[in-house]
């Protein structure tokens, strides 16, 4: 076994003067932490995971073209996210549709993202984050961009969250208590866009599940109420981001897999405490 | 008793295409009665509280609750038993909270007066010990309980029930079906209660409505539940059976056994 340079990937040289130009990243991870936690829980009610990752295909394809033609990629992004999100929400009702409509989109956004990389000329850099995150920079008209698209979000869904949650956990009786469960679920879908548009800038379209499913899926199981639930999502995916960022600080390596490991040794921790409860 | 009814359903019909559910439908529900909705699969039974409660459009005719269009808040429901999400974070108390305030915009901020209208309600239902219990724990009959509680919080004028009691075995369909009856009394609310199987509320019931073939009979069980009404309804020969206390409808062409609801 030839000698790895473990200093490669965790690497504490320096740290103190790195930190300050992370700061625009720790806001936005922070903002995304924050949304991923929330929304999560929604994703999860709803049995949505697949959605997310869909949604995420087609954010790629629109900042891919956005990149392509020199326009503003969070824009791109979120118009690509937008138009899976309706598509998904306005064709797959029943969960059966919804997993193929998913699954047509998918590739297709993911062929034509790729078809816009490879006729891009600029950076390389720039391609691969939009599939596998940043290295850590972003600046400060992106972090503007991402701080009133994780606010519109937040604020819509705590408005609606008391019907929103009834309607994803009691659907028929909530139907039957006069709440609008459709125009709720169209919403939904469009706070889901939004906040995958978010996370694809940071962590890249291929891993926006390791912050809007894993933190939440995590915490459902081994809450004991619905709010604990919440809490530990918004907590474990702050920590998967923040700790993410942090961790590639030194390296020089994108953030994503610090995130990815991060949220996933998490799930892996909320799972084994479940065992240990059952056995107990 | 010369009371406004409380719900009047008037000329109503419900068709799909070609096909007629129920047409010519007048039923006014007084305040405080529990009526049972039974009839036959696909004879429309819960498409009629899907229009009460608005879901459904009407062919024709209408309801009115109160003299007005229905106000859902007024109304409380009960859902058939089924699985819950084993995902599901829910306590009981959480279950029965949202019948109070689900359906408000905003958050849910902890409230002295909603925790101590969830604890009256579980009281009420008798199940205080089970608050915090998680619903993926509860057996289908405490499930139910917690439905009837969920139904009762909001203190509706007019309670729906859709075959609360399928999936439940005998006893605790005693207990539910006794359940609704008790909180419908306490709270002053009329009950529609949809059903295949009458016999677990025929004390409690005092009317039926019986739908059958597009065409409708409606009295106290005693009027309806007979060979010749029920001959008359279907357009063939129907044999009522009255035995040890229980009604079995014999003829009907439809699931009148069902394996799975076998008496033990």
């Amino acid at each position: 076994m030839t000698n790895f340079d473990w200093s490669r990937i965790f690497n504490f040289t320096d740290f103190a003067e790195l930190l300050p130009l992370v700061q625009n990243s720790l806001i936005a991870g922070a903002l995304l932490g924050l949304v991923g936690g929330l929304i999560g829980i929604f994703v999860v009610k709803r049995d949505m995971s697949f959605a997310v990752h869909g949604i995420s295909e087609l954010s790629f394809a629109g900042a891919a073209f956005a990149l392509l033609f020199g326009a503003n990629v969070i824009a791109g992004s979120i118009t690509g996210s937008l138009v899976a999100a309706l598509l998904i929400g306005a064709l797959g009702n029943k969960a059966k549709d919804r997993n193929s409509i998913i699954a047509v989109l998918m590739p297709a956004g993911l062929g034509a993202g790729i078809l816009a990389l490879a006729l891009y000329e600029g950076r390389a850099s720039n391609k691969f984050g939009l599939l596998t995150g940043q290295i850590i920079a972003v600046d400060d008209p992106q972090l503007i961009w991402l701080i009133a698209i994780c606010a519109a979000v937040i604020l819509t869904l705590l408005l609606i969250w008391r019907p929103l949650n009834f309607a994803s956990v009691d659907p028929e009786v909530a139907a039957a208590r006069g709440v609008s469960t459709r125009a709720l679920s169209i919403v939904f879908m469009l706070l889901l866009g939004l906040a995958v548009a978010a996370s694809v800038q940071v962590v890249g379209a291929l891993l926006v599940l390791s912050l809007l499913v894993t933190p939440a899926a995590a915490a459902v199981r081994v809450a004991a109420s619905p709010l604990m639930a919440t809490l530990l999502s918004v907590a474990f995916a702050l920590v998967a981001v923040l700790g993410g960022i942090l961790l590639a600080l030194g390296g020089g390596l994108p953030i994503s897999p610090y995130v990815t490991t991060i949220s996933f040794l998490i799930y892996l921790i909320c799972r084994l405490i479940e065992w240990g409860r059952r056995g107990a | 008793m010369s009371q406004q009814p409380l719900l009047s359903i008037k000329d109503a019909s419900l068709a799909f295409g070609e096909h007629t559910l129920w047409t010519g439908l007048d039923l006014e529900v007084q305040p405080h009665e529990f009526i049972a909705v039974i009839g036959s699969n696909g004879s429309g039974k819960s498409s009629l509280l899907k229009a009460i409660l608005g879901q459904q459009e009407l062919t024709g005719g209408q309801i009115l609750m109160q003299g007005k269009p229905i106000a859902s808040r007024k109304v409380g429901y009960i859902p058939q038993s089924r699985a819950v999400d084993p995902a599901s974070t829910l306590r009981a108390c959480d279950l029965i909270g949202l019948g109070l305030d689900g359906h408000r915009f905003g958050i849910p901020l902890p409230s002295k007066a909603k925790r101590q209208a969830v604890s009256r309600t579980l009281e009420a239902i008798g199940a205080s010990e089970l608050a915090k219990t998680p619903i993926t724990k509860l057996s289908g009959g405490e499930l139910q309980r917690m439905r009837v509680g969920q139904a009762v919080i909001s203190e509706p004028d007019l309670i729906l029930a859709d075959e609360p009691l399928s999936a439940l075995d005998l006893h605790q369909q005693q207990v539910v079906s006794a359940l609704i009856d008790d909180q419908r009394r306490a709270h002053n609310a009329a009950v529609l209660f949809v059903t295949h199987d009458v016999n677990p509320i025929l004390d409690l019931v005092d009317r039926v409505l019986y739908l059958a073939n597009g065409k409708f009979r409606i009295g106290t069980p005693d009027e309806v539940l007979r060979s010749e009404v029920l001959s008359e309804l279907y357009g063939t020969q129907v044999d009522v059976v009255r035995n040890q206390g229980r009604i079995v409808v014999l003829g009907t062409q439809d699931h009148d056994h069902h394996p799975e609801e076998e008496w033990k």
